[in-house]
């Protein structure tokens, strides 16, 4: 196994992170380093990203574990290259998000919060992301994906499969639809 | 066309670049403030606006600066909460994407009036491409002299910061706020002590939504007397509100307070009418805690007035017969969509995001969740409907922070005004087997549609 331990950018880039609180406050950028490591690390956060995160934080490992497991966006398992977030609340079923579920399930031949054979892609229905005038829509890593229609939807896929680049909600991976 | 005070200049190409930004007038809130006002004139400014809180509450926000403990001699901190994750709510998205100096023009006045030397915007981890859009317009403002050291030449310094979240609806509560900024769960916090005497790292603290502290920039350039000029009583200036669902254009409009409902729902200046040649069945008008109204009492009150875009005359008739302007995130429903399968939606969702500490919401959004999916799959029994009514009622005031009530309300009243609509489902599993099934045979009650 490799040893888990940031880039030397991500390492300046935390740094910097850190001292945007007052001396003493370092906990502060716990949220902010974990979307750093999962970004670093494959997509999710192990148990040794979060001891590690711990560690730059001088703060005990259970203080990582209880927050990182509270929020949603913390993936406590491995995940497909591509996270594929599709938001089904109210205002986004009523225009249409379970017909756009009902394709993806179909389209990639597995269901909610499966990832496929190959592990190119992890289908995830979540709520609301704030989209709604825009609605149907999902996320992929940091990019919106509007307006959708089962052809948007398609073509999307097709052009991650092809970038073949793995999501993060740090880098933009926008495809044209 | 009414006054646009936030969104003037939003098509403007380039407006969320400094200089095309500062060339249509930005930035003046902040040369006005630091070298003509004092920090309580401004204060005073916002006060005499009559400007309330754009997040959801609507408390009035001059009033929640002054009370900002000004005496303690601990650091003062001013949170921008830009959580926003209440359903059919993406104003403030809106306002970041395309105008993100807005939002910072209107941190550095505010930050100044309430004395603080760092502030933070926490921003809904989703939102993760606008906190790089955000950035950005910090280092721009920073390069020109209106943030860092002695700004503008000035003794105010300022530093501005942009925090994740993690993705938690609970987050918008703004002491959950405060302790997801600590890095721990976005557990809220029992009151008092309110973060105005102990907030960030236990230091006074002001937490305002976005457009709020947007909208000082207008109320400083202007003048709050200006300000309060525009909308009906208590409900002064414009609001942002967020229009989805069942409309033929869906998207973020800036009105006057004030504007007819009817107006908003069928002019082409707004929601341009009910798409599809549809008619209007439901809507939830302020984001999805607040009570859903049936088309008729949407459009009038139950006096027969006409309803108006206002936190009075949204409310007007209570609980019984009135809802909320809420955050304004308004969800229109046509005659197709079933209320109980929404109500579900919404249910699921509160269970979801509950952070799980008081036991009456962590539990009663689960079993509401589960009922409702029980009636909206064909499973129901009659007692079912009185039994959703019985624990909202049960969590509602019981709980630390408002998501238990605004778990509760959408439950109470769908159920008030849409109780034919559950029977319905528990009198024919068959039909509504069939997600669809509204869309195959709208239910038909006279009381709840309004033909067009």
């Amino acid at each position: 196994m490799t040893e888990i331990k940031f880039s030397e950018e991500s390492l300046a880039l935390a740094q910097r992170i850190i001292s945007r609180y007052p001396e003493g406050k370092q906990k502060s950028a716990l949220l902010p380093l974990l979307h750093l490591a999962q970004t670093e690390f494959d997509g999710w956060l192990s148990e040794d990203t979060m001891n590690y995160v711990a560690s730059l934080l001088n703060i005990k490992p259970i203080e990582v574990y209880e927050v990182a497991t509270f929020y949603t966006m913390y993936n406590m398992k491995p995940v497909g290259k591509c996270l594929i977030e599709v938001c089904r609340t109210g205002p986004c079923w009523l225009r249409g998000a379970d017909d756009i579920v009902e394709h993806l399930e179909k389209k990639l031949g597995i269901k909610d919060g499966e990832t496929t054979a190959d592990g190119m892609f992890t289908l995830k229905t979540v709520e609301c992301l704030g989209s709604c005038g825009t609605a149907p829509m999902l996320q992929c890593g940091a990019d919106y994906y509007e307006d959708l229609t089962n052809e948007k939807v398609d073509t999307m896929l097709d052009k991650l499969r092809a970038s073949d680049k793995r999501s993060s909600y740090l880098k933009s991976n926008r495809q044209e639809i | 066309m009414g006054k646009k005070l936030l969104l003037e200049h939003i098509n403007v190409p380039g407006i969320n670049t400094f200089d095309v930004y500062r060339k249509h007038g930005g930035y003046a809130s902040v040369e006005k403030a630091l070298k003509k006002m004092t920090p309580d004139e401004v204060t005073e400014e916002v006060k005499k606006s009559g400007l309330r809180g754009r997040g959801g509450a609507g408390f009035p926000a001059g009033m929640k600066w002054s009370f900002l403990d000004r005496k303690s001699d601990k650091p003062r901190y001013l949170v921008c909460n830009a959580d926003e994750s209440e359903p059919g709510t993406f104003k403030d998205r809106y306002l970041m994407e395309k105008i993100p100096h807005l939002l910072i023009e209107g941190m550095i006045t505010s930050s100044y009036a309430l004395g603080t030397k760092t502030s933070y915007i926490y921003v809904r981890g989703e939102y993760m491409y606008i906190i790089a859009i955000l950035e950005r317009a910090i280092e721009e403002a920073k390069a020109k002299g209106f943030l860092g050291k002695n700004i503008l030449g000035t003794d105010y310094s300022l530093e501005l910061y942009v925090q994740p979240g993690g993705g938690a609806y609970i987050c918008g509560e703004e002491t959950a706020l405060l302790e997801s900024l600590e890095g721990k769960r976005g557990n809220p916090r029992l009151k008092p002590p309110f973060p105005a005497v102990a907030g960030l790292y236990g230091c006074p603290t002001v937490v305002n939504n976005v457009e709020t502290i947007a909208t000082v920039v207008p109320i400083v350039n202007n003048g709050g007397d200006e300000y309060a000029k525009i909308g009906i009583g208590k409900s002064t200036g414009t609001k942002l509100i967020s229009a989805g669902g069942h409309i033929n254009k869906p998207g973020v409009y800036e009105i006057e307070l004030g504007v007819p409902v009817e107006e908003f729902i069928y002019s082409d200046e707004y929601c341009g009418g009910i798409w599809k040649g549809r008619q209007f069945k439901a809507c939830v008008p302020g984001g999805s805690s607040v009570p859903i109204l049936p088309a008729d009492l949407m459009l009038k009150t139950a006096k027969g007035e006409a309803r108006l875009m206002t936190y009075e005359s949204l409310a007007d008739g209570g609980f019984a017969t009135g809802t909320m302007l809420g955050s304004g995130g308004f969800i229109v429903m046509d005659e197709t969509a079933c209320v109980v399968r929404n109500l579900w939606t919404f249910e699921r969702f509160y269970h979801h995001e509950s952070c799980g500490q008081c036991s009456p919401c962590r539990e009663g959004t689960g079993w509401m969740e589960k009922v409702l999916h029980r009636i909206e799959h064909g499973h129901g029994h009659m007692e079912d409907i009185d039994l959703l009514v019985d624990v909202a009622k049960k969590i509602e005031g019981n709980t630390i922070c408002p998501l238990g009530d605004a778990a509760a309300w959408p439950v109470a009243s769908a159920i008030r005004h849409f109780r034919e609509e559950f029977e319905y489902h528990v009198k024919y599993p068959e039909k509504v087997k069939n997600p669809k099934h509204f869309e195959i045979e709208p239910f038909r009650s006279e009381k709840n549609l309004v033909v067009a």
